[in-house]
């Protein structure tokens, strides 16, 4: 199971948190300190694996990155760290379909969208959609649904089978 | 209403807080933002709710306590507008978290929402109940999910399934409800519903036997076709990944298919083909395929052996070991660690690349590659494994050096063929990186140079050649003190050279300045610079010609601000100058240490009462309360007082000076020192009647100091004060004149617990009796409790009485001599007790 999925900027500090497996605050902000200071340390050619004991028992992480953030994510035993990698890659792809040539920035200021964008492919700790335009079309459908609230009580069923899902 | 929160939005609260340049800009921002969003929420503020929400959840991931925000997204969750609805769920799930009550609260809702019309709706309950659901919410709501496992939307479908995982995995009787629709799921040709559906299937397997064995039977042949359809299918481009179409899918499958086949002969057949398919045709130059290719090698190890495919599976791995990309490395050595449980051999045979990537510039690579070399290492292999690595280690990284010095240290003692090569290795390790060297291994190391008593010359040699070029290690500076000390003669008189040394000649002075450098040096610690102090008594006393010098040195210290060496010093300094006659018994040879119960202490701990002796016969004057401290009661108290029972004193003060000193004291009676004869024994009795008093005031500042070669000094340590405070006797800590001076009675708590024994007349002359009385403590049968008695048969009054006792290693004999003043005339009464209960 995927334990967190983290994006801090290459100074440290984070840009989105999600863990899906409960920590109290203090402990969240210490693993992100703690996971800065070893990716900092990193040299450029090596794997993009760091396994660790302070990340907690059995678990390592897989990190890529992408201009100025690091993309990190924790999982345990049970995940296919190759797979990871891809995934990963399908949530920036993901990222920049979105927000068209996605930056920091939009991550900053937009970041409940980035986690509407997380939540539809990750839930639980599991994966629940690799595809990025199947997570591109929920996400329009939310952002649509957002802008034109009143029309939620409307939608009758048959309008929404109509619009192909 | 607070102007000042309600009016800036969100942007220009984020704009605000990065323009800040330090940490207490930062958090006055946040603490003002926060002092008016809790004003807002007091006030029950509902046009900016949402807003101020979504300003909390900004500052949360900053790091900042935000607990006051709770209420509001249940607030928001129960609002009917769908953009209030979703931030309310998404604070939710970052604000709260299955611990808090609050979330009772929101059950109730979120049941409306799961029944919702508006399948986005329907999606944000399925999403924060998936991410964060406690049991009870979980069992509530159970049903609801259940139903929508099969709902007309492939979305909520697959998000449905994921929730139930977390379900499950709270509540895991409910796992039999999900079967049935999952086995139905499992035929969807949606791929993020089927993806779903799998791994819901894989965690019922691991929560429910009775799942497993379902799935096993109905579905394993299902699933293996959907992988050959999903292996083989043409170009999709909504699931294409670097030209594969849909990895992850193949690779859940291929998991799925694990858990099924592993145990069953049956299951893992029918996977063979598709397994040799995947292993063969996937194309393993993009990540997406060497990821597929990893999850296959894994299924085959995993499930029943079917011959050519394990082939197949290590040869993959071979091919990634040798790949450039790191990240292949990486996971290839992983995948070589669960092998070696499997097929040993094979992995053997890629021992070299293995050892490469313990040279890998990358971290994480090295890290790995350690472990498994350490897997691998066995007794053919163990030398030229030992001697790459211990090559490596002068090359590598400082923190990685720690890691390798243990694993090195720790192969050279579980495998090492012969004492000599094994002290070469762990002198050379320590040369290089003594630093990095825990305690227990050069405590080892001194165990095993004490039993190999042939190479006693060439150690002693190799370690003063070692510490004239590395003495800045400090094991090494400590190994080297501890043997000159021990085997100076050796050193000097070039005994016991081998063949493969070359000659060095080394005089007394020599070996004198080796340990005055050493004590002089500023980086040597406590424990050093004490373990210099006692290497410079034992030299005393075999150079005599190099007495004086020594003296000097060790009266240096005499003022140290470090009491334990000042008091070393002082009382060296005394014996050196005063009792030149019990000198030389005082810095006999230590005996050999006993191996096996120091590996044994060391692997698990020893309580200070349990006797690890395998069956020495010869228990009885370690199972007795040691230390002649009881002597002391002799002195004035007369001879009719039960005293407790005799002490070894020579025995005792032998361990005392060197390793495992406190064994003897406390009642683990571990090693006792060899005595070859009885003439040694009466030696070491006519050493003086001062000799037991000082072995015991000794033994207490020695056992008080950190001069102990071995970890169990510690635990022997407590177990000497434990042993103090069980026989309440109080030890005498002045020094070594007090206790000449004779010392107050000390109470004595004779144990007669056990069985009994018929009190043996030890000894028996016209003045003096000696009666033995014996028992065991109930928990330790190998300890046996002695109780002497001694009788004055005459009518005169016996003085300055010291009774000693010697014991040898092998047999049940004890030699006593009894010396005492009447009327101030020096009477002295030897014997030997040779009829102790055959039983003891």
């Amino acid at each position: 199971m995927i334990r967190a999925v983290i994006v801090i900027n290459d100074q440290g500090k984070p840009r989105l948190v999600k863990f899906y497996d409960y920590q109290p605050v203090e402990k969240q902000q210490e693993i992100i300190r703690n996971i800065y200071s070893v990716l900092c340390s990193r040299a450029e050619n090596v794997s993009n694996f760091v396994q660790d004991s302070t990340f907690g028992p059995d678990t390592r992480l897989a990190y890529k990155t992408f201009a100025t953030l690091y993309f990190i994510v924790i999982f345990d035993d049970s995940e296919n760290e190759l797979a990871i990698l891809d995934l990963m890659q399908v949530f920036v792809e993901t990222l920049d379909k979105c927000f068209s040539n996605v930056c920091e920035l939009d991550i900053v200021f937009n970041f409940n969208k980035v986690h509407t964008i997380l939540d539809e492919i990750i839930l639980g700790g599991q994966v629940v959609e690799m595809s990025s335009s199947e997570v591109v079309k929920a996400v329009d459908e939310i952002s649509w649904l957002e802008k034109n609230p009143n029309s939620t009580a409307r939608v009758p069923k048959s309008i929404s089978g109509w619009q192909g899902r | 209403m607070n102007p000042f929160s309600s009016e800036t939005r969100l942007r220009d609260m984020i704009r605000a807080i990065r323009a800040c340049k330090t940490a207490a800009e930062e958090r006055a921002v946040v603490r003002k933002e926060c002092a008016s969003i809790r004003a807002a929420v007091s006030d029950n503020d509902n046009d900016y709710r949402h807003r101020n929400l979504a300003k909390l959840m900004f500052i949360h991931m900053l790091g900042y306590p935000t607990h006051f925000g709770q209420m509001e997204c249940l607030k928001l969750i129960a609002a009917p507008g769908f953009p209030e609805k979703r931030i309310g769920y998404l604070g939710l799930m970052l604000l709260l978290d299955e611990r808090q009550e609050v979330l009772m609260l929101v059950t109730n809702s979120l049941k409306q929402d799961l029944n919702h019309t508006n399948q986005y709706i329907v999606g944000l309950a399925l999403c924060a109940l998936g991410n964060i659901s406690s049991a009870e919410m979980a069992r509530d709501l159970a049903p609801e999910v259940e139903r929508l496992l099969q709902f007309r939307d492939p979305n909520v479908r697959k998000k449905a399934a994921l929730c139930s995982i977390r379900i499950i995995k709270k509540v895991p009787d409910l796992a039999e409800n999900f079967v049935n629709p999952v086995a139905s799921l499992l035929k969807e040709k949606h791929h993020g519903v089927l993806l779903t559906a799998i791994q819901l299937c894989a965690d019922l397997c691991t929560v429910s036997e009775e799942a497993l064995e379902y799935f096993r039977k109905k579905c394993t042949e299902g699933l293996v076709k959907v992988l050959k359809d999903a292996v083989n299918s043409p170009y999709a481009p909504e699931y294409d990944i670097s030209g594969i179409s849909d990895p992850f899918l193949q690779i859940r499958l291929l998991r799925i298919l694990r858990i099924l086949g592993h145990g069953d002969a049956d299951a893992s057949d029918l996977m063979n083909d598709i397994l040799a398919q995947v292993a063969t045709k996937t194309e393993s130059n993009k990540n997406a395929g060497n990821a597929i290719l990893y999850e296959c090698v894994e299924t085959i190890m995993s499930i029943e052996d079917s011959g050519g495919l394990r082939v197949l599976a290590i040869n993959i791995l071979g091919r990634f070991l040798s790949n450039r990309d790191n990240n292949i490395r990486y996971v290839a050595l992983n995948m070589l660690m669960k092998a070696i449980s499997v097929d040993g051999q094979a992995v053997q045979r890629h021992r070299a690349t293995i050892l490469e990537c313990v040279k890998d510039s990358d971290a994480s690579i090295r890290k790995r590659a350690l472990e498994l070399v350490y897997l691998l290492v066995n007794e053919t292999n163990v030398k030229p494994l030992t001697k790459e690595l211990i090559d490596y280690l002068e090359v590598s990284d400082q923190d990685f050096k720690g890691d390798l010095t243990a694993k090195i240290c720790s192969i050279v003692e579980k495998l090492s063929p012969e004492k000599i090569w094994y002290i070469d290795q762990m002198l050379k390790v320590l040369c290089e990186a003594g630093n990095y060297v825990k305690d227990e291994v050069w405590h080892g190391l001194i165990v095993v140079i004490t039993n190999a008593s042939n190479l006693h010359g060439y150690t002693v040699r190799s370690l003063y050649r070692a510490i004239q070029t590395s003495g800045d290690q400090e094991a090494v500076v400590r190994v080297a003190v501890w043997c000159i000390g021990e085997y100076g003669d050796l050193l000097v008189n070039n005994i016991g050279v081998l063949e493969l040394e070359e000659p060095i000649t080394v005089t007394e002075n020599d070996a004198v300045d080796v340990i005055e450098v050493a004590i002089k040096r500023h980086t040597s610690d406590l424990t050093t610079r004490a373990m210099c102090l006692t290497a410079l008594l034992k030299l005393s006393s075999r150079f005599p010609s190099c007495s004086q010098r020594i003296k000097d040195i060790v009266n240096q210290s005499k003022g140290s601000l470090l009491l334990e060496l000042q008091q070393r010093s002082i009382e060296f300094d005394s014996i050196i100058e005063k009792h030149q006659n019990l000198r030389s018994a005082l810095v006999e040879r230590m005996p050999v240490l006993d191996e096996a119960t120091y590996s044994g202490r060391r692997a698990g701990s020893l309580p200070a009462a349990v006797s690890t002796s395998q069956g020495n016969p010869l228990q009885i004057p370690n199972g007795v309360h040691k230390t002649a401290a009881p002597l002391l009661d002799l002195l004035d108290l007369s001879a009719d007082d039960p005293a407790p029972q005799s002490s070894s004193g020579p025995n005792f003060l032998q361990d005392l000076l060197g390793g495992d000193i406190l064994s003897s004291v406390s009642q683990s009676g571990t090693t006792q020192p060899q005595k070859s004869g009885a003439d040694v024994l009466l030696d070491l009795l006519s050493t003086g009647s001062s000799l037991a008093q000082n072995g015991s005031s000794t033994a207490d500042i020695l056992s008080i100091s950190q001069d102990n070669k071995n970890k169990t000094s510690v635990n022997a340590l407590d177990s000497l004060s434990s042993s103090m405070a069980n026989s309440a006797q109080s030890l005498p800590a002045s020094s070594i004149m007090d206790l000449l001076d004779g010392f107050g009675p000390s109470p004595t708590v004779p144990n007669d617990n056990g069985p009994a024994y018929p009190p043996l007349v030890a000894f028996e002359s016209s003045s003096l009796s000696l009666v033995f009385n014996f028992s065991k403590q109930p928990g330790s049968p190998h300890i046996t409790q002695i109780e002497a008695n001694f009788t004055n048969k005459s009518s005169d009054i016996y003085t300055d009485f010291i009774f000693q006792a010697a014991v040898p290693k092998k047999s049940l004999v004890m030699r006593i001599r009894i010396s005492y003043k009447l009327n101030n005339k020096d009477m002295l009464e030897e014997g030997q007790i040779s009829n102790f209960p055959r039983d003891l």
